[in-house]
């Protein structure tokens, strides 16, 4: 006998991650899902980017990782509250999931702050099939990867709202083809605007947090 | 990598899906819809079932996983095309307004069972 079933695999998920959404909303926070492979340069992202924008957005971190608590303590030298996730001490899940989410942001003082930054386990693959509520999602790709990352993760740039194209001070030293990293980016997201920075020598994040503080103040202006 | 997960997602709609009046059913088959465009690999995804399917009543069920092409609807000309790598654009016109008609399926569609 055949029973009709027609359900979503993700839908304890998804409803998780919606229920997530309307709770961030209520309380006036803007959140985005930051994500890319391993070393690509999140968290040096994340410390050059809070100490930008402290002053002019409040925020906050939720930072996952299979292990270590290595990133928040990094991330507290910038006086922004961050909660470290640990999937598992040996090697547990690849991706962060809404009730993860939801659960970390009970740490968190949400009234004191607009921006919820989570930075996802790195990983360009299941991250992107897990929504966990987020406004905006954004992926991380470095010029010491090779151009074609892109093309071989399709469904992680075509999920994401913007890139970010890091190290590019290392440029010099490399064969990395930027142009051809970027019409690979468009080839699977016409469109998706790139940001050229380097985390590091803190290049190019004028343009980067001019538009990710236009972005959290349009979804309490709209 | 994160089949097992997938899986347990599975598990958990198939026991739903049981009806409650029918004890001791067997689930012979479980009938999923996986897209292309999607980060998960059919393989990796059956070996992970069977390891979490032990000692349940669908121990041993066959997951027939159907693999949905990625299609393109373009609003632009109107027309759909089948690819199978980027660019995500349409084959008739190249536009990048387009729409994806599937290919990002994770379903589960039907179980099938048997009376012990």
């Amino acid at each position: 006998m055949e029973i009709k079933v027609v359900r979503d695999i993700l839908d304890v998920n998804n409803s998780i991650a919606e229920e997530n959404r309307k709770f961030f909303s209520a309380k006036g926070v803007f959140v985005l899902n930051l994500m890319s492979s391993p070393g690509s340069g999140k968290t040096a992202t994340l410390e050059k980017t809070l100490v930008r924008i402290n002053n002019k957005i409040p925020a906050a971190v939720i930072v996952g990782d299979i292990c270590t608590t290595n990133d928040a303590e990094r991330l507290l030298k910038t006086s922004t509250p961050v909660v470290q996730i640990n999937t598992d001490n040996f090697g547990g899940e690849c991706h962060l999931a809404a009730h993860v989410i939801r659960k970390a942001a009970d740490d968190l003082d949400l009234d004191s702050i607009k921006l919820l930054i989570i930075e996802n386990i790195g990983n360009l693959v299941c991250p992107a099939e897990f929504d966990i509520g987020e406004d905006m999602r954004g992926v991380v790709l470095s010029v010491t990867e090779g151009e074609d990352k892109p093309l071989k993760y399709p469904l992680m740039f075509r999920v994401c709202d913007f890139a970010l194209l890091n190290k590019i001070d290392l440029l010099p030293y490399l064969d990395f083809d930027k142009d051809k990293a970027i019409d690979n980016i468009h080839a699977v997201h016409p469109e998706m605007p790139v940001f050229e920075i380097s985390a590091s020598k803190g290049l190019g994040f004028d343009d980067w947090i001019e538009w990710l503080c236009t972005m959290v103040e349009n979804k309490f202006t709209d | 990598m994160h089949e097992m997960s997938i899986a347990l997602h599975i598990k958990d709609i198939v026991i739903d899906s049981i009806p409650s009046d029918q004890t001791g059913v067997k689930v012979e088959t479980i009938n999923l819809k996986i897209g292309k465009l999607t980060a998960v690999v059919p393989k990796s995804l059956k070996f992970c079932f069977d390891i979490i399917s032990r000692d349940t009543p669908f121990n041993g069920a066959i997951l027939n996983i159907e693999e949905p092409p990625l299609i393109l609807f373009c609003n632009d000309c109107n027309k759909e095309s089948t690819i199978i790598k980027p660019p995500f654009t349409c084959k008739n016109c190249k536009s990048s307004n387009i729409e994806f008609l599937s290919g990002r399926e994770l379903l589960v569609v039907s179980i099938e069972v048997s009376q012990p």
